[in-house]
């Protein structure tokens, strides 16, 4: 059992004599785009490139998207292949599943994940099942995409991550990327893939910026769905986190960087397929994980990696039990002082590390 | 010529068309065998809503025509009588929701069809899957679970496909805007196909029903719903669940049609009609087909709680799709009496045979538990019930849309 472990914080440390390099120090030199651009070019290129691909959802046409995420593509591309629909969620993603069964290969964009709830039926039992149901007959292409998390002030009704409800059901593909080479990459490789893909964005990031390498720039970066990236190398702790808390944990580990505590900080990408083997790889490397989200803890992401190591042989590499930081079990709060409360912050990452690697 | 002058007395004299004097003098019957070749028959004439001309009352089949669609029509009624039996032998489980007395919507419907035209349904899918293109053994063998069935055992009653055919759908009212989503993708592809999506006067009420018709109306996509009033959302009457019971004017800014959907003849001339009409770019139309199931809504149900027997009763004597057509091609001497005797020997034959067939058929191995979950499986290993027997994806299916 992994009661007894000889290999202490420091242990680790003292044996650990190379040192890597962070991932993202070649893309560093490279332009930055946003992640509003990143998924612009990533939709604008597929649809260049696939004349079945379309984009519909409100306000995605003459508007440029609620967001912006689709600003000139209706220009580009006119009515055909960008449709503003009215606000009725449940018909045209049922409209636009519809459609892929039928062969074309939709983008269904929801102004925010939150509203997709009134159309959730389509994107489960119209889309997520058919193919099984059909024994492999009618496979539905189809991309639903928008913003999902937390928004800042915009109270209970419009702050909720999804990731867990989607990464629940088979049939699907769940993506929840963090920065612009994820989502375009991503977005690229969901909307050429055969089956229905969640495609979970986050509205606090789309302004922001974010390095992308030449390769990234390029028409044909399509980045794998199912696998995960280490965003940064560590030794004494795995941060597994998706989306913007990914963020969290990376400025995170900045700070206790300075205190000598190196984290392996994991961004999923792809909550389903959750990458679990790379995962475990790095809990058998630093022997201790935490699990980083913005969503609730009941059967979350975090819940669901936690309970896959215990029940795997990492498990017997932990020298510590595996924690959640996850958002804080209430609906979300409006007063920005209790919203910040209710939403894992750097320094409560830091804390768990703190306690979990019994340091003060 | 004949032709005008025939048809100039058909409306005057409808009893006309029964008389074989007058068929003989029109020289449409052979001489060999002194049976009529074709003959011209007057169906009730649809309502209208929002629509200037009306489809033609007078419909003219050939023999060939009537047999195919007595045939289709009971066929479907013997198909849907032995699943009944075999789910009264416990074989076809779960749910499973009986067509009979609502054949002549469909069989009317898929005679105004083009091949490439569309079709998407609710969960009484059982006839519909026939008519486009599953053999009685492919439709049995799926309410029995087993490997012959058109979707290898793994959809059951209410999830068949087939070209063109999208499905049975479990969810009341999904089906809906999935049809307007398909007419939108044969519109897209530059083809004139035309998705007809059926529901029921239960899912009318459904909000997506409405917001497909906004859209479909807005984007004129050539989407044909057809909302199948059977009298009842499974025990509700149409009465006591809608506001509004004439359902072909629902659709407000969606022109409508009524049409007795007992008279397999109106119900084609019907869809000749709005088939044309949404192929031609004028944008979606609501029909409603005015028809009467005679099971209950699901094996559970008698079906004599909210409607009394002699009701049930006098539909079958009185308005039966299949015996009223039958007695109409009979009595023109399109068909004799010992013909439909041969048909309905033969289908009776054909679906024991593929009865049999369908309960000596084996369901397919555990190995397909996760067969196509998905058209691209990207997890190695798939979760099983415990965590130490991983379960191997695998691909069967052709993935229509995969390329």
């Amino acid at each position: 059992m992994a009661t007894v472990k000889s290999l202490t914080l420091f242990g680790v440390a003292n044996k650990a004599t190379f040192a890597r390099s962070f991932s993202t120090s070649k893309a560093l030199s490279a332009k930055p785009m946003t992640v509003r651009d990143a998924l612009n070019s990533a939709m604008d290129e597929e649809m260049e490139r696939d004349e079945r691909v379309f984009l519909m959802g409100e306000e995605v046409a003459q508007y440029d998207g609620a967001y912006k995420v689709s600003r000139g593509l209706w220009k580009k591309y006119g009515d055909k292949r960008v449709i503003d629909t009215p606000i009725t969620e449940m018909g045209f993603a049922g409209i636009a599943t519809g459609a892929a069964m039928a062969g074309l290969r939709p983008i269904c964009e929801f102004m925010t994940f939150n509203f997709a709830m009134q159309a959730i039926d389509h994107i489960i039992n119209s889309a997520a099942k058919t193919f099984y149901m059909s024994a492999g007959r009618v496979n539905v292409p189809i991309v639903f995409r928008g913003p999902n998390g937390a928004a800042a002030g915009v109270a209970a009704q419009h702050s909720q991550c999804y990731g867990a409800w989607y990464a629940h059901c088979p049939g699907l593909k769940v993506v929840s990327p963090y920065n612009s080479e994820d989502c375009k990459g991503l977005l690229k490789a969901a909307i050429r893939d055969p089956d229905p893909v969640v495609f979970l964005e986050n509205e606090i990031l789309y302004g922001v910026q974010y390095p992308m390498s030449d390769e990234a720039l390029s028409k044909d970066f399509v980045l794998p769905i199912g696998k995960a990236k280490i965003e940064k190398p560590g030794k004494h702790i795995t941060l597994v986190a998706h989306s913007k808390a990914v963020e969290t944990s990376l400025e995170a580990a900045k700070e206790l960087a300075g205190k000598g505590i190196e984290c392996e900080v994991i961004n999923l990408r792809s909550l389903r397929p959750l990458d679990i083997d790379t995962i475990t790889k790095s809990v058998t490397k630093t022997n201790h994980l935490l699990s980083v989200e913005q969503g609730w803890p009941t059967c979350g992401i975090g819940a669901e990696i936690l309970a896959q190591i215990m029940e795997s042989e990492a498990f017997f590499h932990l020298d510590q039990p595996a924690l959640r930081i996850t958002g804080a079990d209430v609906p979300m709060p409006y007063a920005k002082s209790l919203e910040i409360a209710a939403i894992p912050q750097p320094k409560d990452v830091v804390a768990a590390v703190k306690k979990l690697l019994k340091v003060k | 010529m004949a032709k005008n002058v025939f048809k100039d007395f058909l409306n005057r004299k409808k009893h006309i068309i029964y008389n074989i004097e007058f068929w003989k003098t029109l020289g449409l019957l052979s001489k060999k065998n002194n049976y009529a070749t074709e003959a011209t028959f007057e169906t009730k004439p649809c309502k209208l809503y929002r629509l200037e001309d009306a489809p033609s009352t007078s419909v003219t089949l050939n023999k060939e025509d009537a047999l195919r669609m007595y045939t289709r029509m009971h066929t479907i009624r013997r198909l849907e009588t032995s699943i009944g039996s075999l789910y009264k032998e416990k074989i076809v489980r779960g749910f499973c929701h009986l067509y009979s007395g609502q054949e002549a919507v469909a069989v009317g419907i898929k005679e105004a069809m083009r091949p490439h035209d569309a079709v998407i349904t609710a969960y009484r899918a059982h006839g519909w899957t026939y008519l486009m293109g599953v053999e009685p053994l492919g439709v049995l063998a799926e309410l029995c679970g087993r490997q012959s069935g058109c979707a290898r055992g793994k959809g059951g009653s209410m999830h068949m496909y087939t070209d063109n055919f999208y499905g049975g759908n479990g969810i009341v009212g999904a089906q809906v805007p999935l049809g307007a989503g398909i007419a939108l993708a044969l519109k897209y592809k530059g083809t004139d196909g035309v998705c007809i999506a059926l529901y029921g006067d239960g899912a009318a009420n459904q909000g997506q029903v409405f917001e497909a018709y906004n859209m479909a109306k807005l984007w004129d996509l050539p989407c044909i719903f057809v909302c199948e009033n059977n009298g009842y959302g499974m025990g509700t009457s149409a009465e006591r669940a809608s506001a509004e019971v004439n359902f072909y004017q629902r659709g407000m800014y969606v022109p409508g049609l009524w049409v007795d959907g007992m008279d397999v003849l109106a119900v084609k001339e019907c869809f000749k009609y709005a088939i044309n009409y949404a192929a031609s770019g004028k944008g979606p139309l609501v029909i409603e087909a005015a028809t009467y199931r005679y099971s209950g809504h699901s094996m559970s149900d008698p079906g004599t709680s909210y409607r009394t027997r002699d009701e049930i009763q006098e539909v079958r004597q009185t308005r039966d799709p299949i015996t009223s057509f039958k007695e109409k091609i009979i009595s023109t001497e399109l068909v004799t009496a010992d013909e439909i005797k041969k048909i309905d020997g033969e289908i009776r034959t054909t679906i024991d045979d593929a009865t049999k067939k369908a309960k000596a058929d084996k369901e397919i191995g555990l190995d397909e538990l996760c067969a196509d979950v998905y058209s691209i499986n990207l997890e190695p290993k798939i979760r099983n019930i415990d965590p130490f027997t991983p379960l191997v994806h695998k691909r069967i299916g052709p993935a229509v849309n995969f390329k």
